[in-house]
């Protein structure tokens, strides 16, 4: 399979890989995917209270190049927006930016669920106040 | 990427795809060439010197095949290559027996070009048997001897699996076909040639062989017919001018066919040193992984194995990202993440090592032109990409964290 120069990029370069404190009351932690269908991401982010403000963004995953390179351009996007503009980023967005086939689509699905999850647990974790 | 470090002496991609295909040896083609030009006579041609001359080399080439595989001259039928050799093999026995009885049994990690026409032929009123196979890749001769009824016609069961390399008990298995009277077909493309075969002491009826698996040409196969004890007949799947025996019409390929024959009598006289040279490589491969990476598991039989295959499954990481960070190495993978589905390999998930072992396999398939100075190569670049990935990888870190990750409740959302 080709992949497209942003793909290849982000496969060689990762943005932002690691993990934050899951147990830190301002990170969320996103984990999506099963092991057995060849994806597993892990997104999370880190809050600021005051703002609402993603401050940091770190990620894991097992996966093919798109995955990867899916995970790592939603760290990227996610960084600096609010929590409801985070939310607002869309799996078609990330197609496009990556240039993904359509073989690999579900490869940007999973990055936004990935997002969607960690805001959620983040969320959770403040007893929803922050929305 | 990272090629700035490439040893002298080694040329990228470095091919260690042996199982897909070969490089045709330069010896075959130099024996190829001939037929094409000066030689290009039609081997049925009967009446000049261009056709006898076409037909001299058919034969030799024939003779050559047959004696590769303990056979006589007149049980090789020429085919387009191992696919068609499957279909005449099997659709041929079914049509022709089909009065004595309408059982077929077969293998689960056969190749498509068996388990596909045993699905056509069910269509048609046959029952097929597909065995398991166990944790090594060999199905257990018990469960065979147990499937096998008074409707059996046909065994066909691969002598060497093109994924995982196991090699099936084939003689035990043609000893239990002969006992019961049932005919027994073996697609042996990737065993003859690397491994001892023989169809009078293996006890096979047919067996279909390619060209391209042993540095011989594309597009041109063979299959063995046995002509008695058991006499096997078949009743033909291309009908035309009555070429080989009337079993397969169709003006015969000599270059391909001089090209397959010459690749035989090669292999007939280099297999045994051949196979200790790959088995050594294939080990060292090996070693070199295993010194350096924990968590990684060879699938299929360690002692029933063809000398040239190694499939490893490297955990935590997934197969197409590990083949696009070697991609300076033609390997394949196991994983098949191009699509909804994701449906890993069906071999290795016959095996029942979990379809995230088989998401994270690599078969390396080592021939004949492969060095010891490529495998050291190709072993640090595997090493130093699946350690960067398991950096990447939220799996290796929660199983080193301690983390059961087969007891965690995966929310797959990914829409599969």
């Amino acid at each position: 399979m080709a992949y497209s120069d942003k793909v290849l990029d982000h496969y060689t370069n990762p943005r932002n890989v690691g993990s934050l404190d899951k147990s830190s009351q301002t990170v969320g932690t996103g984990l999506v995917g099963a092991p057995e269908c060849g994806d597993v991401m892990k997104l999370q982010i880190k809050v600021n209270p005051q703002t609402n403000v993603i401050e940091e963004a770190k990620f894991k995953t097992f996966g093919c190049g798109s995955a990867i390179a899916s995970s790592s351009l939603a760290t990227e996007w996610v960084k600096g927006k609010t929590v409801d503009e985070a939310l607002q980023i869309k799996n078609t967005d990330i197609v496009k930016e990556l240039s993904l086939p359509p073989v690999k689509i579900h490869c940007s699905v999973l990055a936004e669920d990935a997002i969607r999850a960690a805001i959620s647990d983040w969320k959770k974790k403040n007893n929803g106040e922050a929305q | 990427m990272a090629n700035d470090t490439v040893p002298s002496g080694i040329k990228l991609p470095i091919y260690m795809d042996n199982h897909a295909t070969t490089r045709m040896d330069p010896r075959v083609l130099e024996a190829m060439l001939p037929y094409f030009t000066e030689s290009f006579g039609n081997a049925a041609s009967r009446n000049h010197e261009y056709g006898w001359v076409a037909e001299q080399g058919v034969e030799q080439s024939r003779e050559r095949i047959a004696k590769l595989i303990g056979a006589s001259s007149k049980e090789i039928i020429f085919t387009s290559g191992a696919t068609e050799s499957d279909n005449l093999a099997i659709k041929g026995i079914a049509e022709m027996y089909r009065e004595k009885g309408n059982h077929i049994i077969t293998q689960v990690t056969e190749h498509k070009a068996v388990l596909d026409t045993c699905k056509r032929l069910e269509k048609h009123g046959f029952r097929v048997t597909y065995l398991p196979v166990q944790k090594d890749g060999r199905i257990d001769l018990d469960d065979l001897k147990r499937a096998m009824d008074e409707k059996t016609i046909l065994v066909t069961i691969m002598a060497a699996n093109n994924e995982i390399g196991s090699l099936q008990p084939i003689r035990e298995i043609g000893a239990l076909c002969h006992e019961k009277g049932v005919f027994f077909h073996t697609d042996a493309v990737q065993a003859i040639g690397k491994v001892p075969f023989n169809v009078i002491a293996d006890n096979v009826d047919l067996a279909s062989i390619t060209g391209h698996k042993l540095y011989g040409p594309k597009g041109c196969g063979a299959l063995y017919v046995r002509r008695k004890n058991p006499r096997v007949q078949l009743v033909a799947q291309i009908d035309g001018g009555g070429h080989e025996r009337g079993m397969r019409s169709g003006t015969l390929n000599v270059p391909g066919i001089v090209g397959l024959g010459k690749a035989c009598e090669l292999a007939m006289n280099e297999m045994e040193q051949e196979a200790k040279y790959l088995s050594g490589l294939r080990n060292s491969l090996r070693d070199h992984i295993f010194a350096e990476l924990d968590e990684v598991y060879i699938n299929g039989s360690t002692e029933h194995r063809l000398p040239g295959n190694m499939n490893i499954s490297f955990a935590y990481v997934e197969g197409e990202s590990l083949l696009m960070g070697i991609n300076d190495i033609a390997v394949s993978s196991g994983s098949a993440c191009t699509s909804a589905t994701l449906e890993p390999s069906y071999v290795l998930k016959a095996l029942g090592a979990g379809d995230d072992l088989a998401h994270s396999s690599i078969r390396f398939g080592l021939g004949r032109f492969n060095t010891q100075a490529e495998v050291d190569y190709v072993a640090r670049r595997v090493i130093d990409t699946v350690k960067r990935l398991r950096e990447l990888s939220p799996l290796y870190e929660m199983v080193k964290e301690g983390i059961d990750i087969t007891k965690v409740q995966w929310a797959a959302e990914g829409g599969h």
